[in-house]
């Protein structure tokens, strides 16, 4: 007998349509991965189950949840449900934890909520599920708070929230997006060992294939609003149906094509750089002290090659890009352009800036929404000495805009008529407009979904092509870097640990961490190609 | 299109539109008295003191025979007039001293402006206001000074407050990468974005500014007679209370309710411009 077995459920929100006759089921002790792009509606069938919809929702359809239909339950017998008889982890550690609740007094509350317990019992049962998400009480006392805690820590807290009553539904919302590809493994194998060790139901949910593909035991795919298809996993990789489904396997690995061949020619070579922050200092009196974000980091990137550098978040990629754009001056080494050094004097050096520029992982953030697209992209133009005016400066516009593939006539648009591909194309028509040599992409793809993500890195391709562009690609994903790159940098604590030719690399990694980072990363069952 | 979807969510906006209303009723008031007054308010008419609402009255008649009426109306002109110019001095003062804060966090400026801050705030706004007309004399110029000085920390620290979360934006960093400096940063991207905010504080601290002149004149610190004055038509009418009600009534509900208009006002303001609030927007 199903745990949870949603059937034609349909959802609209103000009369707009979100969900069409959903149907899925999920099995004590069983893992469903529901999988989707944004928009798809996959966080709305997991909010349809908790019953957490947004105001104006009307869900019509049976959602039978342990043989009762969540639908048709007052607001009270919900309240009772969740929590108890269904759990749910989000996808964000930072937020779904109140930072001045000690983590063992926000699992009790789950506890004291729904059983009639002492306060002394209930943080009894928070210890034990702390420890049965290994945190245990001799290492992380009950007492800390969220903040003292990592990333990956703050989730387990969530997780041992969510589990603390042994509900019998566990919805997970993209458990591990937002963390490390290491700790997304540990996590995931949590998830798979309270799943066997409880039977409790799993839905898990992302956007992520390669993912959901190691975990689950049945997948469903979901676009606009419906499912597509679904089955045994990973039987259904090798048996795919839909061309939807396969348009999205293939995204998933998609391998842009690039012909040019770099040449030997440097074009930026960064030597023996040191970054030092200072730190909090200890006293009123005491002196700050100092943290080495960059530690000793030599690379050189040679004209028209793409190189990736990767590393885990606070490994000080984001620093060196900064100081590689000439944003932050460093501590010591130097970093040049073409023979040039991107700093001279404790100034940047203009020449040298306006020969590289940046794609930023967030396309909402990037740009500033007051601004129309032509005012948006020209922004670099402040670097030229003679910018472009007139005709000449109206021919530069639609040319960035043209060659990113949108149409002259977006100029006179705002960034909020954009999606998020779209926007990411602006950037990228931004930093094309004065014809840099090098392109920083910070996380360029990051955001993107897989379909959109294969278009921009198709478009990188073939700009990189036709314009000459040097890359540095920085990702956390090790997969997007592997298809795109031809060496690769591996950075760990401020330094580089690794770095050689990516085919090389990923084959055969010779530094333990790396070995650790390509382990942790999940893989898509191999293809069999029908 | 855009301009469309704001204008139906403003007209749509209850209190924006009630306190649109009230506030427009006496700024129109102020604005008449130029023109037209129902009696002039520097003839004094013994005869008729203290008369209660009547055709001749509709508000009824002060302890010299003034028309009330007429008394608001004119007194609506200075206190309006002294709380534009109080906001006018704290956001003409305060939000470049918030932008230049943002701009160089954490350095020795930041520290000096918002120090300074603090201690202007740490002062008692009226009596640093009877400090300065004790040194420069009671008018309603050193009035708008007293009052604007403390409204220029108000800005500053609204402006600094929201220009921080700004700084870290990735456009901000592009505009950095294009080797843009913080001034054209503050000008072109921080500011722009802040205006909201400053559009709803401006309403507040404008009627703060009201209520503050209304103090000050109370305490014979404003606007000199024979300007009238809503807080000196107050203070007039403070010993006449028991047997000539309506002369301080009409007044305080003038005071009351040019404040209400106005906080309204700006609450309506700010659930406009809260895209959360405000769905329509993308």
């Amino acid at each position: 007998m199903s745990l949870l077995r949603i059937e034609g459920l349909n959802l609209a929100i103000h009369d707009y349509p979100i969900l069409h006759d959903v149907s899925l089921t999920v099995a004590p002790g069983q893992i469903v991965g529901v999988i989707g792009e944004s928009g798809s509606g996959k966080s709305m069938t997991a909010m349809a189950v908790m019953q957490l919809l947004p105001e104006g929702a009307g869900a019509t359809g049976r959602v039978m949840l342990d043989g009762q239909d969540v639908l048709r339950l007052s607001e009270a017998d919900l309240c009772g449900m969740r929590g108890r008889v269904m759990g749910m982890v989000f996808q964000e550690p930072m937020t779904a934890l109140n930072p001045i609740q000690t983590i063992g007094d926000q699992v009790a509350e789950t506890i004291l909520v729904h059983e009639r317990v002492s306060r002394a019992e209930a943080r009894e049962r928070a210890r034990d599920a702390l420890t049965r998400v290994e945190l245990p009480e001799d290492r992380f006392p009950l007492t800390r708070y969220p903040h003292e805690l990592s990333g990956g820590q703050r989730q387990r807290v969530v997780i041992a929230m969510a589990i603390a009553l042994r509900p019998k539904l566990l919805i997970a919302d993209e458990p591990t997006t937002a963390l490390d590809v290491t700790t997304q493994a540990q996590i995931l194998k949590l998830l798979k060992r309270l799943v066997q060790e409880d039977g409790m139901g799993l839905l898990m949910i992302s956007h992520d294939l390669a993912v959901v593909a190691d975990m689950a035991d049945h997948l469903v795919i979901m676009r606009h609003g419906r499912v597509v298809e679904s089955g045994p996993s990973p039987d259904l990789f090798h048996r795919m149906q839909h061309p939807y489904s396969k348009a999205l396997l293939a995204a998933s690995t998609h391998q842009p094509d690039r012909a040019a061949e770099p040449r030997d020619t440097p074009l930026l070579e960064v030597r023996g750089v040191i970054r030092d922050y200072a730190t909090a200092r200890k006293g009123i009196w005491g002196k700050p002290g100092s943290f080495r974000a960059v530690d000793d980091v030599s690379f050189s990137i040679r004209r028209g090659e793409s190189l990736g550098l990767v590393g885990e978040s606070g490994c000080g990629k984001s620093t060196l890009t900064r100081a590689i754009l000439g944003l932050e001056e460093v501590q010591a080494g130097s970093i040049l352009l073409d023979g040039q050094p991107v700093f001279t004097g404790h100034k940047p050096n203009r020449a040298v800036r306006r020969r590289m520029q940046v794609v930023f992982q967030d396309p909402y953030g990037s740009f500033n929404p007051r601004h129309r697209v032509e005012r948006l992209v020209t922004e670099p133009f402040h670097l030229l000495d003679r910018p472009p005016q007139g005709a000449a400066r109206d021919a530069a516009i639609a040319e960035a805009l043209d060659s990113v593939g949108l149409t002259a006539d977006d100029r006179h648009k705002y960034i909020h008529e954009f999606s998020g591909g779209q926007r990411q194309r602006i950037a990228i028509a931004r930093a094309l407009i004065i014809k840099p040599d090098l392109i920083i992409l910070d996380e360029a793809v990051s955001a993107l979904d897989v379909s959109i993500r294969a278009q921009i890195l198709d478009l990188l391709a073939d700009l990189g092509d036709r314009l000459g562009l040097t890359y540095l690609f920085i990702s956390h994903d090790l997969s997007v870097v592997r298809q795109v790159t031809d060496r690769v940098l591996v950075m760990q604590a401020g330094k580089i640990v690794e770095q050689g030719e990516t085919a090389a690399i990923f084959d055969a990694p010779a530094h333990p961490y790396t070995k650790q980072l390509l382990s942790a990363t999940p893989r898509l069952p191999d293809r069999i190609d029908a | 299109m855009r301009a469309g979807g704001l204008m139906r969510a403003a007209l749509t906006n209850r209190s924006l539109v009630i306190g649109l209303a009230l506030s427009l009723v006496f700024v129109g008031a102020a604005l008449i008295s130029f023109a037209w007054v129902p009696q002039d308010v520097t003839v004094l008419d013994i005869a008729n003191k203290m008369k209660t609402p009547s055709a001749a009255h509709p508000l009824g008649t002060d302890h010299f025979g003034r028309d009330i009426l007429s008394m608001i109306m004119v007194g609506a002109r200075t206190s309006i007039a002294v709380a534009v110019v109080a906001v006018v001095i704290g956001m003409g003062l305060g939000v470049p001293l918030g932008l230049a804060a943002a701009a160089r966090r954490g350095s020795l400026l930041d520290e000096v402006i918002m120090r300074g801050n603090d201690l202007v705030f740490a002062f008692p706004s009226l009596l640093i206001a009877i400090m300065i007309t004790a040194v420069f004399g009671p008018s309603a110029l050193n009035a708008i000074i007293a009052i604007g000085i403390f409204n220029i920390p108000v800005f500053a620290r609204l402006t600094r407050g929201a220009a921080l979360s700004l700084w870290t934006r990735d456009y901000v960093l592009a505009a950095r990468v294009a080797g843009k400096g913080a001034v054209r940063i503050s000008l072109e991207h921080i500011l722009p974005n802040v205006t909201n905010l400053l559009i709803v504080q401006g309403t507040i601290q404008f009627s703060l500014g009201i209520l503050a002149e209304a103090a000050l004149s109370y305490v014979g610190l404003g606007a000199q007679p024979p300007i009238p004055s809503w807080g000196r038509m107050l203070a007039d009418s403070q010993t006449m209370i028991s047997f000539a009600p309506h002369m301080a009534i009409f007044p305080g509900m003038a005071i009351l309710l040019t404040v209400l208009g106005l906080n309204l006002m700006g609450d309506g303001l700010r659930d406009l411009f809260d895209p959360r609030i405000r769905r329509d927007r993308r």
